[in-house]
Formats: C-alpha cells, sequence, structure tokens
C-alpha cells in the first residue's frame, strides 16, 4: 500500500474513514504515515491551545440588558398555541397514550362489576409510570455503560456506535415523556427528562469513534450534571408510585389476606 | 420591594427546564427567555469567538442570536433543545457577520486588517518574518495568534466546518444542516480548512518543533 494521504490521515483521526482497518493495519507498519499522524496531532494540540478572552462573569447580564428593550411582548391569539408544532406533537402523543390505555383497560377488564371512569384515568398514569421507568432504565444503562469504560492501554479510538445508536433511539421518546411531564406539571420529572436529553443528545452526536481525550470529554459531561444520580433518584420514586398503583385490583378480603403473607 | 419581588421571581425560573422557559416566554413571560439567555450566553459567545476571531463581534453575534432566537420562538418545534436551536441560529448569524467583515474590508483602500483589540494593524505584519527566533515564535501566545490569522483566511464554511467540528464536537449532519450541504460535501469541506491551516502553520509548526529541540520552549 502506498501512503495514506493526508485526507485519508485526517478521516481516520476523525473516526470518519471506511477503510479504519485497512489503515490501521498500515499505521502500525508505516513509520513515515505514523510521523505524518503525529504532526497531525501536534497540529490539533495547538489548534486546541487558541484561547478565548474571558468575557467576564457579568456577560450574560450585559447580553440581557443589551436586548431585552428590543424584546417586543408575545402575546400571540390564544387558538394559534394549538396549531404550534410542539403542541401538536404533544396532542399526538397524548393521543396515542390514550388509544394504549383504552387497549390495555379492555384487555384486562374482568368479569366483575363495570368499574367507574376514574379507572381509565388510573390505567393511563399506570402505561405511563411503566413506560417512563422502562425510558429511564435504558438510559441509565447506556451512562452508566459510559461512565464506567475505560481505554485500554494505548489504544487511540473507542467504538462508541451502539451507545451512540441507543442514545439516538431514546431520544424521541424522551422528547414525548418530558412534554407529557410538562403538561402534567410534575417540574422534578421534566427537569430530569431535559438533562437527560441534553447528555442523550450529546452522546448521539459524538463520532461512531472518539479518542481516549473525547471520551473523557463526554464521560466528564456526564459527571457534571449529575445525571445519573438524578436518573436513578426518579426512577426510583417511579418504581415505588408503581408499586402503589399498578397492585392488581382485588377485593378488599383479598388484599388482606395478601398483607398477611 | 418590586426589586425584591423580581429576584424571587429570577430564583423561581432559574432552575426551570427549557421546555417550560420557552413556553413561558411566549405566554408573555419576559424574564423567562431571561433564564435562556443566562444558560446559553458563555455557549454561544465560545461559538461566537472561535467564527469571528474577535471578542466585539462575537458578543453582537450573542446578542443577535438571542434576539433573533425571540423573534422565531413560536417556530421553535420543541423536538429539540433550545441550546442547539439558538446555537444554529448564532453559527448562521456568524457566517453572515464574517462575509459582511469581509466585504467591508475589501472596500477599505488600505490593505489593513483587524487585531484582536479592534486596532486596524498592517495586513504585510500578518506575513511570518522569517527572521524572528525560534524562542519567539515558539511562545504558544504567538502561536495562537498565527492560528488565528490562519482562521481568518478561511471562507466563512470551512471557517464554521473547522470550528464546529474540532473545537465543539459536532457531527457532520449537524454542521451540514447549517451550511445547507450534504455530509460529503461538509466532510470536505472541513478537510479543506483543516489542509489550508497546516499549510498556513506549516513554518511555524517547524519552528516551535526546532525550539523544543533545542529545549528553549518554555
Amino acid at each position: 500500500m502506498t501512503h495514506m494521504t493526508e485526507e485519508q490521515l485526517v478521516a481516520y483521526r476523525d473516526g470518519e474513514s471506511r477503510e479504519r482497518e485497512l489503515f490501521g493495519a498500515h499505521l502500525r507498519e508505516c513509520a513515515e504515515c505514523r510521523r505524518e499522524m503525529d504532526r497531525l496531532d501536534a497540529f490539533f494540540a495547538a489548534l486546541d491551545a487558541v484561547p478565548i478572552p474571558d468575557p467576564g462573569e457579568d456577560f450574560a447580564q450585559r447580553v440581557w440588558q443589551q436586548i431585552s428593550p428590543h424584546l417586543a411582548e408575545k402575546r400571540s391569539p390564544w387558538w394559534q398555541s394549538f396549531f404550534e408544532p410542539r403542541r401538536l406533537l404533544a396532542f399526538g402523543a397524548m393521543a396515542a397514550l390514550v388509544i394504549l390505555a383504552f387497549f390495555i383497560g379492555r384487555s384486562t377488564k374482568g368479569p366483575g362489576p363495570v368499574r367507574n371512569v376514574a379507572d381509565s384515568g388510573k390505567v393511563r398514569e399506570r402505561v405511563l409510570v411503566v413506560a417512563v421507568g422502562d425510558h429511564l432504565g435504558r438510559s441509565e444503562m447506556i451512562l452508566m455503560e459510559l461512565a464506567n469504560a475505560e481505554p485500554e492501554k494505548g489504544q487511540k479510538l473507542m467504538n462508541i456506535s451502539s451507545e451512540q445508536k441507543r442514545a439516538e433511539d431514546l431520544l424521541e421518546e424522551n422528547r414525548m415523556y418530558r412534554q407529557t411531564a410538562l403538561r402534567d406539571g410534575d417540574k422534578l420529572m421534566a427537569s430530569t427528562l431535559d438533562e437527560l436529553e441534553r447528555v442523550l443528545l450529546d452522546i448521539a452526536n459524538s463520532p461512531d469513534e472518539v479518542t481516549p481525550a473525547q471520551f473523557e470529554a463526554i464521560q466528564k459531561r456526564i459527571a457534571a450534571k449529575g445525571i445519573l444520580l438524578k436518573v436513578r433518584v426518579v426512577n426510583q420514586e417511579l418504581h415505588q408510585k408503581r408499586e402503589n398503583t399498578v397492585a392488581p385490583p382485588q377485593s378488599d378480603s383479598a388484599a388482606t389476606e395478601r398483607n398477611k403473607i | 420591594m418590586s426589586r425584591m419581588r423580581v429576584s424571587i421571581e429570577r430564583a423561581e425560573c432559574e432552575g426551570i427546564p427549557d421546555a417550560l422557559a420557552v413556553e413561558r416566554t411566549l405566554a408573555g413571560d419576559r424574564d423567562a427567555y431571561r433564564v435562556l439567555v443566562d444558560r446559553y450566553s458563555l455557549y454561544i459567545y465560545r461559538l461566537a469567538y472561535r467564527m469571528t476571531g474577535n471578542s466585539h463581534d462575537a458578543e453582537e453575534v450573542v446578542q443577535e442570536a438571542f434576539l433573533r432566537g425571540y423573534q422565531k420562538l413560536s417556530q421553535f418545534a420543541g423536538n429539540s433543545n433550545f441550546g442547539t436551536w439558538v446555537y444554529r441560529i448564532a453559527a448562521n448569524y456568524s457566517i453572515d457577520r464574517i462575509r459582511q467583515r469581509n466585504v467591508e474590508e475589501a472596500r477599505q483602500a488600505s490593505p489593513t486588517r483587524r487585531s484582536e483589540d479592534g486596532a486596524e494593524v498592517e495586513t504585510m505584519a500578518l506575513v511570518p518574518d522569517p527572521s524572528a527566533s525560534p524562542e519567539r515564535l515558539a511562545g504558544s501566545a504567538e502561536l495562537a495568534a498565527k492560528m488565528q490569522q490562519a482562521l481568518a483566511e478561511l471562507t466563512p464554511a470551512e471557517r464554521t466546518a473547522i470550528v464546529m467540528r474540532h473545537w465543539e464536537g459536532c457531527a457532520i449532519e449537524e454542521i451540514a444542516a447549517v451550511l445547507n450541504s450534504n455530509s460529503n460535501a461538509t466532510k470536505n469541506t472541513v478537510f479543506r480548512a483543516v489542509s489550508k491551516l497546516r499549510k498556513a502553520l506549516e513554518p511555524f509548526m517547524q519552528l516551535r518543533g526546532t525550539a523544543r529541540a533545542m529545549g528553549t520552549e518554555s
């Protein structure tokens, strides 16, 4: 194989190369290409050295002072808000939940007396609690895997494509649950899901393969926000809620009998 | 009394999620928008500084991005993060600002450029001085200044691509969306930017290596 071009070296370093294995093997054997890669590393290190002047602690305040006089009152007609995309999305999510709750209600309805309308609300809540719990569990798993992973000695690139794909899959439902929590006025849940969304977005937007330094930056961002702990706490609360509300409907005497065991 | 009430309201607002702040702003609560400005100003400033290369333009970009964000807030679909959304607005405005500045500079008869503090310097001063000692050029401040000059020579698209890719760690698709381009073309733009910067900095990188070998670099 001839020497790698500058473009191939940049793509390889960036994790964008389609022929990673071939180029990886070449780099191990070719001292000249390794030297060129070292020069490329030195260049990127120099790029990192470009400082950004500190705009001062009161920067955000200054920005606000500059722009606030130009912010007109935002009062749109009340009906307009119904056609905003985020509302339509929320309505869609709500409709999906109601339909799901309807079918679950039908399938779980026993032969006993017809329950009152309040039961459908409980079923919806039950569906939501289970679904969000599952979502948080899967998110926690990804965060745990990333937080605990370590590059092997001498490893130049780490493949996080699996975590990246899973984070991408979770993003859409995270948005839906966040909007539902907002609508229901559940501030803690909405805030946790909002922070989780940023971390998931961060992971989903990372390259398939990252350098140990990039990976460490991802780990630091996860740790800095304390998101793993928050997700665990909220999930624990949901778990308790599920135990309180998901208990199968039984007669009082049956429940008493169960409590005796 | 009213100041105390305002500060209590702000404190209540500070912990709210972005989506709630957006909702409240749309409902007419301007202070809710301040939460977003407080939260993302520095983040946007870092991008703007890397893009424009000076504090004055960077501050202008931050202000304009938040103003435009406020005006277009009803179009914010909520299916993305507010920070990412306003970041895109800032990246686009930075491109406009660079183009505008290039036109202004081209109009000026004297071959001068703006330095970091806004003062004008002769373009010839940007050409590497062959008599410069390795010790002087090896200083990281000196190299950083040369890097800033080399960045200024890139086209707005190349500059956006390298800033978003290298410093901000954005995905190629994200950069492509800002540049209104496709993934392959964006990858090429990133590569062109890297290649041009390396060419421009090669003499300084070599001198730095020499200084390091001589043990004179601090």
